[in-house]
């Protein structure tokens, strides 16, 4: 059993901006830090492919910083389990290490927001951001017809990434109504930087079709989404695709907080100035404290990184700068809130929970979370329910069920390594 | 219910839900209140083996009774209660295990339980993923697999149909030795008698109730086809299992009709808290490991722990209580509630309306412990 232990004063998980950002500030003042993520990359879901191919300057500059900051990069390395208060258990390809922490931080991202519709388990059918990580990893869109549908800043990202892959996107049907995006609009006046950002890839999106107040309610196809049927809450009309890329913005992955004991507040992690949470030594950074987006993950990564390593001077003169990412992320929320039409999109005989084929009639019947995944295996597949429980809260306000380990699933061998160690 | 019942019944776990099935089946008016849902405490927490077992003459008659019981109902349950037919295989790792297999093997052939005796090679064959040089073991075809939430859901379903009412998310708070309950929101609902079917919880309703909870693992693979065929359960496991005092790990795996594997099974008291205990799953995944090699490159997608109800003599409190002639119990029925939730059903049911039992009723007497006594081990 090819079992190891490992020690560090600073442990941070996730290496996406917030990660990444927090391994700089807490390793490049000597202290022992390790970088853990789960994926063969670092730099997360936003910046995927980066590492071999810089095209982001963001991503050139924390990506290059963090490989000179001494932290020990361990990709490939998933965490399953808080063992013990002070280590941590996870996988990697060849075998389970435990790794012991002084400091702890967390910054596990988040994830799309899927609201099932009739068709939405079609092939063809992925989330905005899913589908452009597979674009990038060399999944071909030249050419292909793609719908981008749902809410939020991801869907025209994902449009603009889409087009320089060749795809022809025709149509962005987002959620919200254009009134919102203007007055978040008026917010960017204030951050000169975004406001540029913006510009920009509203000229690179020129002439592809854009709508608000439109969303999809049907994907239809026999074996691969065909046509995607939209609204406006009047009007319904069907569009040709090749590929439907649908997301609701995002949800923050708080799993593993909860592991680690850390209390949440409104479904994300409550942290203090330090960005330190409701557990000693355990620190929080990043999208499961807010869905704030890069600019905030890398102030609150630094602060989180400072604050763990003791330097809090430094880590207190990003305060304000927070502060003014934080107004941002507010504003984000109120521009992006799902409209009451999107709780009835989910007809019966939609698949609510992909992994356990169970419909939405069969879970509607039930009057909570538990009682649903008890009576139907809603929620008790491989994702254990990640994404049917995001979908239940939104659609039906069920409260999301408990989290137990293994947090990701994990070979049985990887469970038994705490015996082994001792 | 626009009569008072004759009965409230507290708790709808499976030993509950047979409860109101058999009572409103011989005809008393029931009425069933559980805080939660049907199935979500001990019972969701179950690996829903149907076993005979041969502890004592007491236990084997009332699991044997039950057995039955569950195989004569099997053409009437849902899918979805996921009854399969595996059968229970005991393995035995050296000689002294052998014995055993021989004792048991014994028993059950007097008492009429189809059993197969498996030497060294029938068990390899029987199960190929189990390590080579096993002595052998014993097949107890007949033995089954249920999935616990959907069977109590479908006996509850069944009480509906014949009469009872059910109450969910109504807490009961206090049972009163006149007859009847207090409820959480401060409403009294009277009724001749009142059944304390809070399992593990059954205390807490009824201080003095001689049941502790007893805390226990469970891990579920991904699915893994054929990976199992039977229950497949150590006979160390006797061991641990009669152990009252010591945490202890056995392994039992199961196969699942969802081609999942379920993996147990470990023993803690005084172990309240329902947090996974990293110490002793590792020992309870280690242990399964020793006897399955393969087992330990299936991934696991989640674990939970759960709380049996213990009695100090293993055996259920099926009666009257010695707290009231109102209140009665069903509870304490360790790690063997499916198994024995439908002879619970009928003892109690015949009980109540004073009919013969068909099966001795003495030995689940809450009377036993009439005096403070418990005769431990």
């Amino acid at each position: 059993m090819p079992d190891r232990r490992l020690q560090f004063d600073i442990v941070i998980v996730g290496a996406g901006p917030a990660g990444l950002a927090a391994a700089c500030a807490a390793s490049e003042c000597g202290r022992k830090a390790a970088l853990l993520e789960s994926a063969p990359w670092i730099g997360g879901q936003i910046w995927r492919g980066e590492e071999a191919h810089f095209a982001n300057t963001q991503a050139r500059y924390w990506i290059n910083r963090v490989r000179k900051s001494g932290a020990t990069l361990l990709t490939g390395t998933n965490v399953i389990a808080a063992n013990t208060p002070i280590t941590l258990l996870a996988e990697q390809p060849h075998g389970a290490v435990e790794i012991q922490w002084r400091k702890l931080i967390l910054a596990t991202g988040a994830r799309e927001l899927f609201l099932p519709f009739p068709g939405w388990t079609l092939p063809g059918v992925f989330g905005p951001g899913g589908l452009q990580g597979l674009v990038k990893n060399g999944w071909p869109v030249a050419g292909k017809k793609v719908v981008i549908a749902g809410t939020g800043p991801l869907l025209l990202a994902a449009a603009d990434g889409l087009k320089k892959h060749g795809a022809r996107v025709v149509l962005i049907a987002e959620q919200t109504r254009k009134s919102h995006v203007a007055e978040l609009g008026l917010t960017l006046l204030a951050y000169p930087g975004k406001v540029l950002q913006g510009a920009a890839l509203k000229a690179r999106l020129l002439g592809v079709p854009q709508r608000y107040g439109v969303w999809p309610v049907r994907a239809l196809g026999s074996d691969h989404v065909r046509v995607v049927e939209l609204t406006n809450g009047r009007d319904t009309w069907t569009e040709n695709c090749d590929q439907l890329a649908c997301g609701f913005h995002l949800v923050p992955n708080v799993e593993l907080p909860i592991t680690f004991g850390c209390d949440l507040r409104n479904g994300f992690v409550k942290v203090d100035h330090w960005q330190m949470t409701s557990v000693a030594d355990v620190f929080c950074a990043g999208e499961p404290t807010a869905i704030g987006g890069v600019n905030a993950a890398l102030v609150e990564g630094q602060i989180a990184g400072y604050a763990a390593s003791g330097q809090l001077e430094k880590a207190e003169r990003l305060f304000s700068q927070r502060a003014t990412h934080q107004t941002f992320a507010q504003a984000l929320d109120k521009t992006y809130a799902l409209r009451d039409e999107l709780k009835g999109i989910t007809t019966d005989d939609t698949i609510f929970c992909r992994c356990e084929d169970v419909t939405f009639a069969r879970v509607k019947q039930h009057r909570f979370g538990r009682e649903a995944k008890l009576q139907t295996r809603c929620g008790m597949g491989i994702c254990q329910g990640r994404i049917c429980g995001a979908a239940a809260k939104i659609i039906l306000g069920w409260e999301q069920s408990s989290v137990r380990p293994p947090v990701h699933p994990a070979r049985i061998n990887s469970l038994t390594t705490h015996n082994q160690a001792h | 219910m626009s009569q008072k019942p004759d009965i409230i019944i507290v708790g709808a776990g499976i030993v509950g839900a047979a409860c109101a099935m058999e009572c409103a089946r011989a005809g008393l008016r029931t009425l069933v209140l559980e805080r939660e849902c049907v199935g979500g405490g001990t019972t969701a927490a179950g690996m829903g083996h149907i076993v005979a077992m041969d502890d004592s003459e007491a236990q084997f008659a009332l699991t044997r009774y039950s057995r039955n019981l569950w195989i004569q109902m099997r053409p009437q349950l849902p899918e979805e209660a996921e009854y399969d037919p595996c059968g229970t295989l005991w393995v035995a790792a050296d000689d002294e295990e052998m014995t055993e297999v021989r004792r048991k093997q014994n028993f059950f052939e007097q008492r009429g339980v189809r059993v197969e005796m498996l030497d060294s090679d029938g068990v390899a064959k029987a199960e190929p993923q189990l390590r080579p040089g096993l002595s052998g073991g014993l097949l107890v075809p007949d033995d089954a697999v249920v999935y616990p939430p959907c069977a109590a859901k479908f006996f509850l379903d069944q009480a509906r149909t014949l009469g009872a009412e059910i109450k969910m998310g109504v807490a009961a708070t206090h049972l009163l030795p006149e007859g009847g309950v207090r409820l959480a929101d401060g409403t009294h609902l009277s009724a001749d008698r009142v059944i304390n079917v809070a399992g593990p919880w059954s205390p807490e309703l009824m201080p003095g109730v001689p049941v502790r909870k007893r805390k226990g693992h469970l891990v579920i693979t991904d699915r893994a086809p054929g990976f199992v065929r039977h229950q497949i359960v150590e006979l160390g496991y006797l061991k641990s299992a009669h152990s009252v005092s010591k945490d202890s790990v056995a392994f039992n795996v199961q196969p699942r009709k969802t081609q999942q594997v379920l993996v147990g099974s470990s023993r803690q008291f005084d172990a309240a808290s329902t947090e996974v205990d990293h110490a002793i799953l590792s020992r309870m995944l280690s242990r399964a490991g020793e006897y399955l090699p393969g087992l330990n490159d299936l991934v696991a997608i989640r674990t939970w722990t759960g709380h049996r109800p213990a009695t100090p003599d293993k055996l259920p409190l099926i009666g009257p209580s010695l707290f009231s002639d109102r209140i009665w119990l069903a509870t304490g029925h360790e790690g063997l509630g499916i198994t024995t939730s439908l002879g619970t059903g009928r003892l109690l049911a015949d009980l109540l309306l004073g009919q013969p039992t068909e099966i001795p009723s003495e030995p689940f007497s809450p009377s036993r412990y009439a005096n403070g006594a418990s005769h431990h081990e």
